[in-house]
């Protein structure tokens, strides 16, 4: 209550929103955010009106405005590699600084968490996935898979029972957040309206361009100690535009698997080669030939199959 | 008659928020937390029933209060008793257990003395309501 300050013109209290944002720390992570996030920027600013909501909604409470927690729980929609995961982890720590959460742990489950395997095993399962989450957020990864239409004895909806409930009952000690593919999540709020009624915040991932992608690369590289050259980076974005137009890409994820694979052939290439000793920059730098070595660049750019 | 086991039993009944408080510290010292309860509070008694699984990997007590919730809707006129184990020597050890929820009227114990061979006597205790 230290920024709670009753000014000499005016009786009423007040709080200094300025200060209150400096001293919760929330303006680091929302720096952190800008700063090792690529990209995402309507991710970002609705995270930063999302913490700006949150902290005049504190300011509120405190001056007796409102009394109700408000509804917290998220769905984080985009396609695969687009940083929902690193995001949430993220979010949870700004949930903490802010007041929300008490504890601001991340729980990462998918549908093989919360549902069981035969009957009445899915609700102590469920359970113990939930009470792990209190006081943090848990985050529920390709949660369309939870229910399924298809099969109308699916333990899955008795893991949505429980959730929503908990969803509704508990919002002081946890918040929830769905992620998955656009289009599969619009479905399956469609058949669970529930579901729908009670997640406040929807923040859509989009896709990286291509520019994007390859800084990402590089801050890859970069936090593992290795560095392209200049004929490896041009190889690299030509790499991307080309792994775009092939089945499975999955943006950040694709880069990520691409760059253990450079590395691989860089370690190869040092063995094959070098005929003395080798110094600490041949061992850090990733070359052109290392990644033109991909089967992304032999095979037509529309072919299908997984490249290596 | 007032049963006193485990810590706390002579001091009023803790508050929800007391229980919680107690079960944040518990969690705090990465103990694992199990609910069990009884309608016998023997002393010799020592296995009560458990109360599901105990709670491993929790980070906050509200996920020990919601199942304490739920074991007093189901047997709320036993004794409910919080039990917190410690790994840390390889196996789990009860650290700490306390009281958190008693039977409307609690059972007194009555003490029999019974003569034996020659005249020495053994004692025995028994739950009587």
């Amino acid at each position: 209550m230290a920024d709670l300050t009753i000014s000499a013109g005016n009786p009423l209290p007040a709080v200094d929103l300025a200060a209150d944002f400096r001293d919760s720390g929330v303006a680091e992570i929302l720096e952190e955010l800008d700063r090792e996030l690529t990209g995402l920027k309507p991710v970002k600013l609705r995270i930063r009106e999302t913490a700006a909501l949150l902290l005049v909604e504190r300011a509120r409470r405190r001056l007796g405005l409102s009394t109700q927690t408000p509804t917290l729980h998220m769905s984080f929609t985009g396609n695969p590699g687009t940083g929902k995961t690193t995001v949430a982890l993220r979010m949870a720590g700004l949930l903490h600084r802010l007041g929300y959460v008490r504890k601001g742990h991340l729980v990462s489950v998918t549908r093989d968490d919360l549902v069981g395997q035969y009957i009445g095993h899915t609700a102590p399962k469920t359970k113990e996935v939930l009470k792990k989450a209190m006081g943090g957020v848990l985050f529920i990864d390709e949660a369309y898979y939870l229910y399924r239409p298809d099969n109308e004895r699916d333990y899955g909806q008795e893991a949505i029972e429980i959730l929503l409930q908990v969803m509704e009952n508990q919002r002081d000690d946890l918040v929830v957040i769905l992620a998955g593919y656009a289009d599969r999540m619009e479905k399956f709020y469609q058949s669970n309206p529930g579901f729908r009624s009670r997640i406040a915040h929807h923040i859509d991932f989009p896709d990286y361009g291509d520019a994007e992608l390859l800084t990402i690369a590089e801050a890859m590289l970069a936090r593992q100690n290795y560095a392209f050259d200049a004929g490896a980076r041009q190889a690299m974005s030509e790499y991307i535009a080309r792994r775009r137009t092939q089945p499975h890409f999955a943006n950040a994820r694709s880069i990520r698997n691409a760059l253990d694979r450079a590395r691989l052939r860089q370690a190869n290439r040092l063995f094959e080669t070098s005929s003395g000793p080798i110094t600490a920059d041949d061992l850090s730098t990733i070359r052109d030939a290392d990644i033109r070595a991909s089967r992304v660049f032999s095979s037509p750019a529309s072919a299908a199959g997984a490249p290596s | 008659m007032r049963i006193t086991q485990g810590c706390f039993s002579f001091l009023p009944d803790l508050t929800d928020d007391q229980i919680a408080a107690q079960i944040e510290y518990c969690l705090r010292n990465g103990w694992a937390i199990g609910l069990e309860y009884t309608d016998d509070p023997h002393p010799r008694n020592t296995y009560w029933e458990m109360w599901g699984n105990p709670m491993f990997d929790l980070r906050d007590a509200a996920g020990v209060m919601l199942e304490l919730a739920e074991c007093r809707k189901a047997v709320g006129s036993s004794y409910i008793r919080v039990n917190a184990f410690d790994s840390t020597r390889g196996f789990e050890t009860v650290r700490m257990s306390f009281i958190v929820n008693r039977p409307p009227v609690e059972p007194h114990l009555d003490m029999t003395r019974t003569d034996v061979r020659g005249r020495s006597q053994t004692y025995s205790w028994r739950a009587a309501r």
